[in-house]
Parts: structure tokens; C-alpha cells; sequence
């Protein structure tokens, strides 16, 4: 079947703002579908509010929206743009929720738009729990006994009758939110009450657990006339009770035999079938290690998290044959891109092993519970491919850029033998080192398998790895050893730290002996067809198939690893530019990373891409055979950075600004010697390596202080101080960390904190917009509500802003991007940070500006001045609209995790409000990052004294927007006397009722906690807070997003919403 | 110990040797499933011939029984990357490496799997030594070159015939190196099955009454079974249906007038699409393992249509003959290893031969 001539307009729904369970694959699925359309001769219309992604680029589709994802703008956009047809299928589940909402108010009927790709028929019977079982059922494919529950005591019932332990999965929510296991009666009623309150439609299911079963997924494709083909299967390393978000993920599957694969690939295409998906689609089963009997777990109807991984997995680009297929091709039709030789039906047959590790938030949790339930909790993912699986596990590990290098990254010698056969039985992000350690300690197989559940296969795989490093402490380094270690991916640092010998010494015995590393393509046909995409993995031990290319100017472009808190998409939207830029400049471009979810990692972005871990060695290995002419570090987030010293031994030259101008920045003692040289103040700070010194230091400048470590991003480590106590506790986690590198102790300024990213040539410099946070100083600049143009600022302050970026980006002869941080106090302008390089805030400026930054910079860095890419350099002029961007949390998936904002982002992604007047924006901006108040008009406020004054204004309004206020007593009283009709509560360790009773009653809908400066001491607010988020309660801990929110719902009711087309020319 | 493997253009792959420590010289072909590695070894239809598994990771599940595809393994040699050291499956009765040893298989792991397959993809197939002793090229290339095949139908073919009761259609089945599979499916669907070696006479078979006959898979080259093609032409002329799979859809085209010829690197794998001709176009994944192909053009269209096509290079996957109750496929629709979503061909035998003796 030809294309639908019909189809000649689509509107493209994204998935919103970047939380757990759904991040940045949903952007390299919807930029892959939406160049797929555009190939086709079909116009796209874009809708997503989170203004970081590259689909909402202007060059990716032809009318861009970054608005709020309600129904409303929907419906705005559908009027105003009349596309034909809906794809809603890219979007996760927000976009996919969005499109059943109206598709169930019959509004693409009455409209004549046309549901394309999989229909809502479809979608609700694999997404309605109760229909999606009466299917299987029809179908005969096996389910876990379940049922669907619409209160707690309904579950409680079912759970008696089928025996506890029971597994809960509330409908339509993201990432498992909600769900999890229960034990006990006690349990179900804690988690099921939570559940039916996150699931759109109030409904939970309750079923039987098949916790330890082996958990394999199919990712399948079937197109209108019903041709069917499965793209990869993968088995979780963690048996079922482990999100396959949060598991070891291995591909193809390794320990099924063509019996049970070929019976879990038979029921993928019969559920299918029966379905009628057409697209992209993935089912998870749950195997029954002892026999063939298995459950369907469930069929997600859309592109997910696991089909980017597939693709990348395999080389088959999902999304795109998704888009094709939507647009009416068959699979036979659609040429497989990999190859160009053969077609999209047909399955990808790979002849390496691929492992998926998680990336976890538990550094910038530390009180969260590192438990991994069937509730996501990771923010992001690495993917590794290797000839063997111990190889591809050591690169995963060493790719994810968590302190850890190999199965000894955790030490647990230390602990008792029947203390440790406890621990073996926790299910964290540990537990693969405890099952190594399980292995030092001689521990049989089968009992680590009794305890883990987790297969003897893999366990012997580790077993491989822990026998090498035996090896390697106790043999000398013959050639046999060093090939066979490199085979299993020990890196040579690791190599001559457990043999005993340096680094170069590893490194020259392997020049001696020929031992490096060759490059394998990713082909999808194992090798039976030639390919033509040079998409490479590297192996020990073989033949090397890369063939560089020196005809042109080739590039080296670092990607950023691991999405995770502070260093997020963003940095994929300045990696895939600056690609981009190099190529339309006439430049071949090599891409290195190990990010499956991102643009940056798909086939046809750069010339070549080389799927490894971002380590020197790693780096070194792709370097020493492509060669390139030069490298850019400056868009790859702290990632990138990390590696300009290495690559400049390597003798690749650095781009843009130099190594050494980057370290003046980052230095402490240079970068006030670069100051005071442009005669720029700065809040008085110090470098100290020790607690003691860091004591010292605060007393001389007075607390409250800021302490952080150099070199980091996110602001992770970074506190604000109070006291000596909090000095010592702060300086004891910092070192947690392996630190080479001091700790900065800084005057804590409390003021209107201004950033600005800038392009330099060298001469003038170009600021696209100043950008002002509304919260002040002292939370991370990641996790603040952030306003373009800058709204109250006076021209001073705006004249010294850009003088004084002027000055510092000469200072540091920066040739491209640079991102400073100042605070205004009255127009006084202090810098409290400089970034020599692409910020967090680049896609956000350059969308609301028009300005594209990273291509600027790019041609930049290759000798173009600003004047002559058509620019009058200086502070740009303002854009006519406002353009709020607002943080997200995903707090409600990490228990345990502390809410309240300071100095160290937290934030998981953002949303955007854009529109004339700035109320507007701010409430799109609040919308969009999903604050929609419930009616109970209910609030909680508990301030500090010190806020007691700021936030009686604040209640005031509340109250006059109708909210019941809440407070105890000191709070309550102050509101009181200041005309606040407070309700008195008691405090949560005081008699029933009280807050808490309030908070899980489900009956309020904010709660405003200002928690003490410093180390929240108190238990109190953290449990507060903790279960208002557990319980869907919005939570603010900063008085500016407080006045903000409250500023929001005065101009809530304003009729209809504008748009603003940020495409539109 | 050491193992190589030596190709008859010269190249030597070093590696470890597995199985048999003794010489083997034969055709080396490559496989793409990623399981099945059991039902490989045992396929019939690899008898003449080394098998490197593009698969990395081989023997993960280790040895189940029951999945042999023949009672024996007939591959001359197995060349893979890497074998399990622990294999683990519920079913697991035995590893790997000693069920090659125990069945005095040569192989050779630890080599650049990838690397010889691209050589044999862009060379075509070729001859190989897998051996564990220290010799030169020079001194064995003649001697590798020289290899071929042969007659190897006769060496796999059952000695006598064998009869397997059932309730519902009579299948007279000639054993060219068939899979255990293929009569499976016929007696899951009630059919009483006679297999039969492969070299017996037409009339024997057409005296049984068979309601159906049945040509199975086999190895070697086609036009090497001179007078089995002979028999099949009897077969032809009978008015008795008929389904053959793989090489008994080479020489029914044989027998007919077409000509076959041998393919660069041929299909082995789980992955193949094949498309449709006769219905609805649509698209089905198959289990393949050939190395011929029946050369389209020479099938007379009065005689065959094609039924089914490769959609990645076109070559015929199967023939429709007209005014007769026969279609003939290239693939493996008993899939075993690969995908078994083909299997419904056996149903429409099946019903092609109710429809035989009501019609």
C-alpha cells in the first residue's frame, strides 16, 4: 500500500517536560518521526511544551508549538493550523493520554482530523486494564490473575483471594508511578491508595506476582496489511519485580532457547494482530525460569523507552518506519536505512551483545531509598555493545559516569559473611557488585541465584570478570593475560592498578603485543549484507571494519553521556547542532557517546558515530583511528569537559576556546585574578582542600556560605551553610566522592540572580537575551523559574550585565560559547559563576529568541565573525513575547528523596510558557510543567520566622483566590494578626489531627514550606513534605515560586489562551 | 589447544579448538539465527558442510535433547566466537562442548566470526580446513579446494522406511535429510505419516495411496539427486498433491524443466521476509537454509507460477504448479530454529489434500 495522499498535514504530539519514566527518547523518537514525515512531502505540526527538546526545533517541523499539553491548546492548535490528521503515538504516554482524552470527547470527529498510526480502538484495549485482559483472554494468551480495583478495599479483598504478595499497576501513569509491590494487607492499602490517586481514571490493577520470573521484552512492528515483524528481543538481568527502566537489560535475549524465544515472538505477533497496532509497539513477558509457561506483563501501543533502545540496539530506526507506516507504507515498502539494501521487514539479526545499565539519581538523593521497585526511578541510561557479554557489562559500567569503573567500584570486604548473605537479597543499584562480591566470597552460584533470583548465566559472566581480576593481582602481565583482559573491557588503568604496574606500562606492553582495539558496525544483518552506516562498536581481538575517510576536515564531537539531574537533553539539543553546523561548514563529523535515548546517538546525525563510554582511553582508542583535525568540547556538558586534558595529550586540538582558558575559569585563584583584571566584584570566597579550612574560611566571611566542590555541574555537592555542624556534614558527603579537586567556600548573597549565554568570536561578543530567575539567589539556577526577557532589571544593571559579559569573555579569549551567572543586589552586579562553554539554557534562549546559538558558535569556532554571520554584535533586541521556562520534578518516584530546593538542582527537565504578557506566560509555564491545582482550595503554609513577613502578602492573595489556609501555630497566629484568616493545625508530632492527618486525607492541594537555610535539622518538614509529594500534593519551598504560583491563578481565568507559533517567520 | 581454520583462498583464522581435536575439510557456510544453535548442528541439511554461527555467544542454554532436529548432529564442522562456559535452561541436559566431543564434531572458537563472514559474503562460500595440527597453506590447499559435497542426500536419508500412525490424512513423506519437525507438524495435525529413504521408487510410494505426498529439505547441490528428480517427475505426474519444502521444492522445479543454481553466500538464518505472490502481498518472516535457488526465469510459466518471493533480493521462495494440487517452498515453515510464521502452509497441505478426495 502507497502513502495516503490524503494525509498532507499532521500535528505531532511530544511528551512534554523530561521526568523519570519518560526522557529524552522521546524526543530522538519524535525528531526521527517528524524528518521521517517531512521526507514524505507531509507538513508537521509540533506541539511540546518542553522547549529543551530538538523537535521543537524550527528545522524540524514547519509550525513549532511550545505550549502547555492540555486539551485545550490541542484544540487551539487543531482550530488555528486545520491539520488532517493526529500522530499521537510519539509522544510517551503524556502525548498519548492527551490524544485519548479528546479522542474520547469525539473531538477529532466533529473535526474531520483523522487518528493516525495505531487507532484509539487499539489503544484502549492494550491500555484499559480490564479491556486489555478480556483480549488476552479472548486471544488465549496467558495473563497474571489480576483484577481492576477502584478503591483500596475492593483491592484488599482480591489480594485475600489470591494471596499476597500482589503487584499494583495504577492505569495511565508514567513509569509505574505509583505501583509496586505489597507484602501484606498494610502495604497494599499504603500503595493502593497512592495508586488510585496518580491514575488519571482512578483505577489500579491488582495482580497475582510473579516477582523472580525472567523479565524479556519484544519490540515488534506491524503495518495496515498486517505484516509483522519483531526488531530485538531483551532480557532483564533483574528477574520481574525490577522496572525494566531500572534493570541490567541485555539484547538479543541470552539464556532463552529458540524454543521459548520463538514461543514469546509467536505471542508478541498474535497480540498484534489482534490488536491491530500499526507501528512500533512493545509487550513484556514475564518467563517462568522452570517451565514455558509465561504472562503477558503489558503491551505499551507506542513508541517507549525500551523501542529507542531497541533501535540503537539493533540499528532499526523505530520511530521512523512508525512514522512511514502511519503515513499508510507497508513494511515491505519502507527501505531499511542501515543497509539500503534491504527492507523494513525484516528482522534485525545482531552479532554482538548489547547491555543497558540505569542511570540512578541515588548521588543527588542521598536519603532516598536506593530500593528498586517496579516504580522507575532512573533518569536516564547507557547502552554498551560488545562481541561478549562481560565486555559490553564493563563498558556500560564504566560509561555511566558514577564514580564507578568496575565490579570493585563498591566495597563490601568489609562486612560479616551472614551480614552480606542479608544485604545479597536487597534489590538496589548495587546489587550486581554485592553479586560479585557474592563470588569473592566463594559463595555457590545456586544460592546467589536462590537469594537473587538472577540467572546462572550471568552470574558466571560476572564470575568471568571476577576471576580476571584474581588474575590480574596474582600473574604477571604475559601476553596472553593483558589480550584476555582487554578482551573482557578492563580498562589499562584498571589493569595496572590491580597488577601492580603504571598505566604506560600496560599501555606499551600493548603496543608491543598489537593489542588494540578494532571497530565493528551495527548493520542489523550480522554481516550478511554490506551496510552503509557507519555506526561502530569496539572490540578486542578482531578485525577492525572502520575505514576513515581523509578527504575532508574532520570533526570530533563529544556527546554527554548518561541523562541525569544537571546535565539533561540540553546538552544532546548542543551536541546534535554543533554536528550539524560542522557539516553544513563542509566538515566530516565523528559523534561518541553511549546515550541510547538520544538524537544524538541515531544513524544519520553524524558522519559516523562510535557508540563507547566517554573515557580517556575510550576516546583515545575512536582518536587513534579516525584522526581527526580537531575536537569540540564546549557542547558536551561537564562530560565533554572532563576529557579536554586527556584529549589534549592525545595531541587532538581543542576548538573554540582553549583548555587553559577553561581552567581559568574554573580555577579559583586564576578566575579572581581574571576578575579583579576586568574589575568585576564577585560575593568573597575561598579555596580549601579540608573541613578545618572550610571552617576557617566561613568564619572569616561570615555564615550563611556556599559550599561546593570545583568542577562539577548541577551544583552537585553545593550547600548552603549555616554553621560549623553543617560545614562538617557537607564537607563528609562531598568526600564520598572521590575528590581530586578543592572545595570553593563562598559568601552566600541573596539577590535577583541574572544569567547569560553569549557566543565570543574572539572581538565581539552576542548575547541572544538576558534571562532572570525569579527565585533568588541561593537555589540552583537548573531549578528556577527562569524569565526571558528579564523583567525587572534596570537599563544600569542591563548595561553592566553585558559590559562585564563583554569583558569576561575576552578575558578568557573565549572563541564560541561562554554562560555566566551574576546576582543584581541594587544594581550592584556581582558574577557568582562562568561557564566557558554551551549551557543548560542554550535550546530555551535560542527557541525564544530565534537565535540560533549553537550553529553561531559553531561557525564561530571555525574563524567566522559575528558581523559576517550577519549579527550586530551586543545584547540582541528583545523578542515581543515572554518566555517563562519552569523546572520539573520527579520527586514523587524517588522515596525518600528531600523536596525542598537549594543550591544542588534536583529538577529533571522543564516546560515553557510563552506568550505576550508575562502573567500569561506564567501560568502556560506553570500548566505546562503540569501544576494544575485540584478544587479543594486547601493549602498548607509553615514558614521560618524570618519569612513570616513575605509570605503574609502572599497568603493574603491566596485567600482571596478562595484557599483555605492551613497553619500551626506560630504561622497560623502571625497570619492572623495580619488580617489572614489561618485555620490553626496541630503539628505532626502533636495529637490527631493534625498536618499530616490533613496531607492524607487528599483534601489539600498546595502546600507552601519554607524550610530553614542550612541542613533542615528537623524530621518535621521532611515528612511533610515527602508525603504530600507521595500523595500528589504540590509542594514549594521557595517564596518566589510561591508569589509566582499565586500571580499564575490571579490570571487563570482569561478566556482563551494565545498561541505562539515560534516557526513562524 | 589450538585450532585454525584455513579457507581456500588462503586465509587462516587462529583460535581454540572445540569438540573434535581431529581435521576436517568442508564447505564453510555462515548462520545468522541467534538461538537454535541444537537444531543447527542437527539439521540434515548441513551435511557437507562447517557452519559459523555469526552469534557471538553460542551455548548459552546448553544441550536440550529434545530439540534435535535429526538423531544426530550432520554439520562436518562448528565455528563460532565464544561458547558458554555454564550453560542454564530448565531443559539443559548437557553442554556444548561435550556434546561435540561425544559426537566427534571438529570446531574452532575464539575467531573473528564477523570476519569471516564478511569474507564468505563478499568472496561467496568456500572451502575451509578446521584442523588442531600445524600445517602450511601451501601444503592443503589443493586438498581444500578439492572438497565438494558430493551425493550427500543418500548419506542422510533414512535407511528404511519408517510409519507413524495417525487418524487423518495419509502422508507419504520422501526423506531427502528431513527435520524431525516436519513430520511433527503434520501429525499435530492428525495425519498418518510414512517416511520414506530417499531412494524409493515413485511406484512404491503412489501404491502406499498416499492422500498427500510430501518432499522435504535436504542438503547439497540439487542436481547432484539425477535420479531422485527422476522419481519426483512420476510424483509430478500423479494426480496425488504435494508439498515439498527447501530441497524437495529444488528438484520438483528440477523435474519439471527449471534449472537451479547455486547462490554466492546463500540464506541461513531466522530473519528472511518473503512475500506473498499468490494472495494478498503480504509479508511472512522465515527460517531459511539454503545455499541454491531455483532460477526463476527457467520455470516454464505454463507449468509453475511463482509463489512466494525474497524480498531482499528477490530470488524465488516458492512455486504454485498449475493444474495440479502442488506448491513447493524454498523455506522452512517447521521453522525450528526461527520464526513460525509460515506454519500455516501444513494446514493449507492439508487442506489441499481434503480437497483432493472430495473434489
Amino acid at each position: 500500500m502507497p502513502k495516503n495522499p490524503k494525509i498532507k498535514k499532521v500535528l505531532v504530539i511530544g511528551s512534554g517536560p523530561i521526568v523519570i519514566g519518560q526522557a529524552a527518547e522521546f524526543d530522538y523518537a519524535g525528531t526521527q518521526a517528524c524528518r521521517s514525515l517531512r521526507e514524505e512531502g507531509v507538513e508537521v505540526v509540533l506541539l511540546n511544551s518542553n522547549p529543551a527538546t530538538i523537535m521543537t526545533d524550527k528545522d524540524i517541523a514547519d509550525e513549532v508549538y511550545i505550549e502547555p499539553l492540555t486539551t485545550e491548546v490541542v484544540k487551539r492548535i487543531i482550530e488555528k493550523e486545520k491539520p488532517d490528521s493526529v500522530l499521537p503515538t510519539l509522544g510517551g504516554q503524556a502525548g498519548l493520554n492527551l490524544a485519548m482524552e479528546l479522542a474520547d470527547q469525539g473531538y477529532f470527529e466533529e473535526n474531520n482530523v483523522r487518528l493516525i498510526g495505531t487507532s484509539s480502538l487499539t489503544i484502549k484495549k492494550a491500555e484499559d486494564r480490564q479491556e486489555f485482559k478480556n483480549t488476552m483472554e479472548k486471544i488465549g494468551e496467558p495473563i497474571a490473575a489480576s483484577t481492576v480495583v477502584h478503591s483500596v478495599d475492593e483491592g484488599a479483598v482480591f489480594a485475600r483471594k489470591i494471596g499476597y504478595p500482589v503487584v499494583l499497576r495504577p492505569a495511565y501513569t508514567l513509569g509505574g508511578s505509583g505501583g509496586g509491590i505489597a507484602r501484606d494487607e498494610a502495604e497494599l492499602r499504603d500503595i493502593l491508595a497512592n495508586g488510585l490517586r496518580l491514575s488519571r481514571v482512578g483505577e489500579v490493577l491488582v495482580e497475582r506476582c510473579i516477582a523472580g520470573w525472567k523479565e524479556i521484552e519484544y519490540e515488534v512492528m506491524r503495518d495496515a496489511r498486517g505484516n509483522c515483524i519483531t526488531v530485538c528481543n531483551m532480557e532483564n538481568i533483574d528477574p520481574v519485580g525490577v522496572h525494566t527502566g531500572d534493570s541490567i537489560v541485555v539484547a538479543p535475549s541470552q539464556t532463552l532457547g529458540d524454543r521459548e524465544y520463538q514461543m514469546l515472538r509467536s505471542s508478541a505477533l498474535n497480540i498484534i494482530n489482534e490488536l491491530k497496532i500499526t507501528g512500533g509497539c512493545n509487550v513484556q513477558y514475564a518467563l517462568n525460569p522452570d517451565s514455558f509457561e509465561y504472562c503477558v506483563i503489558e503491551v505499551n501501543p507506542r513508541v517507549s523507552r525500551s523501542s529507542a533502545l531497541a533501535s540503537k540496539a539493533t540499528g532499526y530506526p523505530i520511530a521512523k518506519v512508525t512514522a512511514k507506516i502511519a503515513l499508510g507504507y507497508t513494511l515491505d515498502e519502507i527501505p531499511n536505512a542501515i543497509t539500503k539494501k534491504t527492507y523494513a521487514s525484516f528482522e534485525p539479526m545482531l552479532d554482538y551483545c548489547v547491555v543497558k545499565m540505569p542511570r540512578l539519581p541515588f548521588d543527588k538523593f542521598i536519603s532516598a531509598k536506593r530500593t528498586l521497585t517496579t516504580q522507575m526511578k532512573a533518569t536516564g541510561e547507557v547502552m554498551s555493545i560488545c562481541t561478549s557479554f562481560e565486555g559490553a557489562l564493563m563498558k556500560a559500567i564504566r560509561s555511566l559516569e558514577q564514580h564507578v569503573d568496575s565490579l570493585l567500584s563498591y566495597d563490601f570486604s568489609g562486612v560479616p559473611d551472614e551480614e552480606f548473605l542479608e544485604e545479597l537479597a536487597i534489590v538496589d543499584d548495587m546489587r550486581i557488585w554485592r553479586v560479585a562480591e557474592a563470588i569473592r566470597r566463594q559463595i555457590p552460584y545456586e544460592e546467589i541465584h536462590m537469594i537473587t533470583q538472577i540467572d546462572v548465566w550471568f552470574i558466571d559472566k560476572i564470575a568471568i570478570l571476577v576471576g580476571m581480576e584474581y588474575s590480574l593481582r596474582n600473574q604477571k602481565l604475559s601476553e596472553h593475560l593483558l589480550r584476555e583482559a582487554k578482551r573482557l573491557e578492563f580498562p589499562d588503568y584498571l589493569i595496572a592498578r590491580l597488577n601492580g604496574v603504571t598505566e604506560d606500562e600496560v599501555r606499551t606492553l600493548r603496543n608491543q603485543f598489537g593489542i588494540t582495539a578494532a571497530y565493528k558496525m551495527v548493520d542489523t544483518c550480522a554481516a550478511e549484507f554490506a551496510a552503509e552506516t557507519p555506526y561502530y562498536y569496539s572490540v578486542y581481538g578482531g578485525e577492525n571494519e572502520s575505514v576513515p575517510q581523509h578527504d575532508r576536515k574532520k570533526v570530533l564531537v563529544l556527546g554527554s553521556g548518561p541523562i541525569r539531574i544537571g546535565q539533561g537533553i540540553e546538552f544532546d539539543f548542543c551536541s546534535v547542532h554543533c554536528t550539524w553546523a560542522f557539516s553544513r561548514e563542509g566538515w566530516e563529523t565523528i559523534i561518541i557517546n553511549n546515550n541510547p535515548e538520544t538524537v544524538s546517538t541515531d544513524f544519520d546525525i553524524a558522519d559516523r558515530l562510535y557508540f563507547e563510554p566517554l573515557t580517556p582511553e575510550d576516546v583515545e582508542n575512536v582518536v587513534n583511528v579516525e584522526k581527526p583535525d580537531g575536537t569540540v568540547v564546549q557542547f558536551g556538558g561537564q562530560t565533554a569537559i572532563k576529557l579536554t586534558e586527556a584529549l589534549m595529550k592525545m595531541g587532538v586540538p581543542i576548538l573554540g576556546t582553549s583548555a587553559d582558558d577553561v581552567d581559568a575559569a574554573e580555577d579559583r585563584e586564576r578566575f579572581d585574578e581574571v576578575l579583579n583584571a576586568c574589575g568585576i566584584r564577585r560575593p568573597k570566597g575561598e579555596t580549601v582542600f579540608t573541613a578545618e579550612e572550610a571552617k576557617e574560611a566561613a568564619h572569616r566571611l561570615g555564615y550563611p556560605v556556599l559550599v561546593r566542590p570545583s568542577y562539577v555541574l548541577g551544583g552537585q555537592g553545593m550547600q548552603i551553610a549555616i554553621s560549623d555542624e553543617d560545614i562538617d556534614q557537607y564537607i563528609g558527603i562531598i568526600n564520598r566522592i572521590a575528590q581530586d579537586h578543592p572545595i570553593l567556600v563562598d559568601k552566600y548573597m541573596l539577590g535577583k540572580e541574572v544569567e547569560v549565554d553569549a557566543v565570543c568570536d574572539g572581538t565581539d561578543i552576542l548575547i541572544p537575551g538576558i534571562m532572570e530567575h525569579v527565585e533568588r539567589a541561593g537555589i540552583h539556577s537548573g531549578d528556577s523559574i527562569s524569565m526571558y526577557p528579564a523583567q525587572s532589571l534596570s537599563p544600569l544593571a542591563k548595561e553592566r550585565i553585558v559590559d562585564y559579559t563583554r569583558k569576561l569573555a575576552k578575558a578568557l579569549h573565549v572563541k564560541g560559547m561562554i554562560n555566566i551567572q551574576f546576582i543584581d543586589q541594587d544594581d550592584e552586579i556581582y558574577c557568582i559563576e562562568v561557564n566557558p562553554r554551551s549551557s543548560r539554557t542554550v535550546p530555551y534562549i535560542s527557541k525564544v529568541t530565534g537565535i540560533p546559538i549553537v550553529p553561531l558558535a559553531t561557525q564561530v569556532i571555525l574563524g567566522h565573525t559575528i558581523r559576517e554571520l550577519g549579527y550586530e554584535p551586543g545584547l540582541q533586541p528583545e523578542a515581543e513575547h515572554v518566555a517563562i521556562k519552569m523546572p520539573v520534578f520527579s520527586f514523587e518516584k524517588i522515596r525518600g528523596a528531600d523536596i525542598s530546593l537549594g543550591p544542588e538542582m534536583k529538577s529533571t527537565g522543564e516546560a515553557l510558557g510563552i506568550s505576550k504578557s508575562p502573567e500569561e506566560a506564567l501560568y502556560k509555564a506553570f500548566l505546562g510543567a503540569g501544576i494544575n491545582l485540584p478544587k479543594h482550595k486547601n493549602m498548607i503554609i509553615t514558614v521560618r520566622d524570618e519569612d513570616k513577613p513575605a509570605i503574609a502578602p502572599i497568603a493574603a492573595r491566596f485567600e482571596k483566590l478562595g484557599y483555605r489556609i492551613f497553619s500551626t501555630r506560630g504561622t497560623a497566629n502571625y497570619l492572623k494578626e495580619h488580617g489572614v484568616r489561618a485555620v490553626r493545625t496541630n503539628k505532626i508530632e502533636q495529637v490527631h489531627p493534625n498536618l499530616m492527618d490533613l496531607i492524607l486525607g487528599h483534601q489539600i492541594d498546595l502546600i507552601i514550606d519554607l524550610p530553614p537555610r542550612g541542613i533542615d535539622h528537623q524530621r518535621d518538614g521532611f515528612l511533610i513534605r515527602r508525603n504530600a509529594i507521595e500523595t500528589g500534593v504540590t509542594v514549594l519551598t521557595a517564596i518566589d515560586t510561591a508569589e509566582a504560583l499565586v500571580t499564575s491563578l490571579e490570571n487563570t481565568d482569561r478566556g482563551r489562551l494565545s498561541l505562539v507559533n515560534i516557526a513562524e517567520k | 589447544m589450538k585450532a585454525s581454520l584455513i579457507l581456500e583462498d588462503g586465509t587462516v583464522f587462529q583460535g581454540t579448538s572445540i569438540g573434535s581435536t581431529r581435521t576436517c575439510i568442508s564447505e564453510i557456510v555462515f548462520n545468522t539465527s541467534m538461538t537454535g544453535y541444537l537444531e543447527v548442528l542437527t539439521d540434515p541439511s548441513y551435511a557437507g558442510q562447517a557452519v559459523c554461527m555469526t552469534y557471538p555467544l553460542i551455548g548459552n542454554y546448553g544441550i536440550c535433547y529434545e530439540d534435535m532436529e535429526s538423531l544426530q548432529p550432520w554439520t562436518d564442522g562448528y565455528i563460532v566466537r565464544e561458547l558458554s562456559r555454564v550453560p542454564s535452561n530448565f531443559r539443559s541436559e548437557d553442554t556444548i562442548q561435550h556434546f561435540l566431543v561425544k559426537n566427534d564434531i571438529p570446531g574452532i572458537a575464539g575467531i573473528d566470526t564477523r570476519a569471516l563472514t564478511r569474507l564468505l559474503r563478499e568472496k561467496g562460500t568456500m572451502n575451509g580446513m578446521i584442523t588442531t595440527e600445524d600445517v602450511r597453506y601451501e601444503d592443503v590447499a589443493d586438498q581444500i579446494r578439492a572438497y565438494t559435497t558430493g551425493k550427500v542426500v543418500e548419506k542422510v536419508t533414512c535407511p528404511e522406511i519408517q510409519h507413524f500412525s495417525g487418524a487423518k490424512k495419509k502422508v507419504a513423506m520422501l526423506d531427502l535429510g528431513v527435520k524431525k519437525d516436519i513430520p511433527d507438524n503434520l501429525r499435530k495435525r492428525g495425519c498418518d505419516v510414512t517416511i520414506y529413504p530417499a531412494d524409493t521408487k515413485a511406484e512404491v510410494i503412489l501404491a502406499s495411496d498416499p492422500d498427500g505426498i510430501m518432499l522435504t529439505n535436504g542438503p547439497g547441490d540439487p542436481k547432484e539427486c539425477t535420479e531422485i528428480i527422476k522419481e519426483i517427475r512420476k510424483l509430478y505426474e500423479s494426480d496425488v498433491p504435494i508439498f515439498a519444502i527447501c530441497l524437495g521444492h529444488q528438484l520438483m522445479a528440477l523435474a519439471t524443466g527449471a534449472d537451479t543454481h547455486k547462490m554466492k553466500y546463500g540464506h541461513r538464518g531466522g530473519n528472511h521476509p518473503v512475500r506473498d505472490l499468490m494472495g494478498d502481498g503480504r509479508v511472512y518472516i522465515t527460517s531459511q537454509n539454503h545455499g541454491y535457488v531455483v532460477d526463476v526465469d527457467t520455470v516454464d510459466p505454463k507449468i509453475a507460477v511463482p509463489a512466494f518471493e525474497n524480498v531482499n533480493d528477490g530470488t524465488n521462495e516458492g512455486l504454485s504448479y498449475i493444474g495440479k494440487n502442488i506448491f513447493t517452498v524454498q523455506f522452512h515453515p517447521e521453522a525450528c530454529p526461527g520464526p513460525q510464521d509460515s506454519n500455516f502452509l501444513f494446514d493449507r497441505f492439508v487442506e489441499m489434500m481434503k480437497g483432493a478426495k472430495h473434489a
